[in-house]
């Protein structure tokens, strides 16, 4: 199963970060290191787009509060792009949209 | 209650795929369920699949955390990480409803006795990145059984809804018939 990490560093001073393909347990580990290494790269504003991602568990939305903690440690902070409904939903669910600014686009989230 | 389908995983992260997809696809073929009710059933499925192979240690997620925080995999006592260890599944179904068994033989938990959130609202929410999956499967299904002991844990899992109705192809039913 794959999982597509593309990194865009068109609008700064965020870090788009897109992910294509399915995280669960197996996969969420892929996301957390790249976000490990964007912070080590001194990326502290990063925006992670989701609209590319057709699942996602409970392991994927650790890896994001965990980077989103990171991040904040570090004065950055950590946005979504998600415009699916049932993505969404495991937000809503969890009441982790009260802790993620989710926006519909990346011009939305940069702005 | 019919037993529709029996599939057995081994404890291993990178086969939870096949068994929400298998799972998921049973059940949009057999019950008249939108779809996002097949989302979430494929959800809760992944959840307890993930949590019965954390049961067997065989995910070290625990080891695979950010670098400041790094605490080592738990051990399991007579585990071997998945290689002989297996996760049962079993789909069965009746009029009203759709049953989902997810079953493993590690050494038990209390769902009673998980860590509570702090509100998210609150700072220290961002230090729990774990403990989501149980609070999901009980939104995602209707109705939701753990019964745990040393010799393993299963999740029972419902979903209400009708099952489908099966129509002959047109061309299998006689023109007179009425």
């Amino acid at each position: 199963m794959d999982l597509g990490l593309d990194v865009d560093e068109n609008h700064p001073p965020f870090t788009v970060l897109s992910v294509k393909g399915e995280v669960d347990v197996y996969t969420a580990p892929r996301l957390r290191e790249k976000l490990v290494e964007l912070v080590s790269q001194g990326k502290h504003q990063i925006i992670v787009d989701l609209d590319g991602v057709d699942f996602l568990d409970s392991t994927g939305l650790g890896v994001l509060v965990g980077g989103l903690k990171r991040l904040r440690s570090h004065d950055g902070d950590l946005g979504l792009v998600c415009n699916q409904q049932r993505i969404l939903k495991v937000f809503e669910i969890t009441g982790l949209t009260k802790v993620f600014a989710i926006h519909d686009s990346i011009e939305a989230a940069a702005g | 209650m019919e037993l529709i389908l029996e599939l057995e995983i081994p404890a291993r992260p990178e086969y939870i795929a096949i068994a929400r997809l298998v799972v998921s696809s049973v059940a949009s073929s057999r019950r008249n369920l939108p779809d996002d009710r097949i989302d979430d059933l494929k959800l809760a499925v992944s959840e307890a699949c993930t949590n019965a192979i954390e049961a067997y240690g065989s995910i070290a997620t625990e080891g695979m955390g950010w670098p400041d925080d790094r605490t080592p995999p738990k051990q399991v006592p007579g585990g071997n990480g998945g290689v002989t260890e297996r996760v049962r599944i079993l789909v069965a179904d009746d009029d009203e409803k759709l049953e989902i068994k997810v079953a493993d033989t590690g050494p038990g938990f209390n769902p009673d006795d998980l860590p509570t959130h702090p509100p998210v609202t609150d700072p220290e929410r961002l230090n729990f990145e774990r403990g989501l999956g149980i609070p999901l499967i009980r939104t995602l299904v209707d109705d939701v059984e753990f019964a745990s002991s040393s010799a393993g844990t299963s999740v029972l899992m419902t979903v209400y809804g009708e099952p489908l109705e099966m129509h002959p192809p047109e061309d299998l039913v006689p023109d007179d018939a009425d």
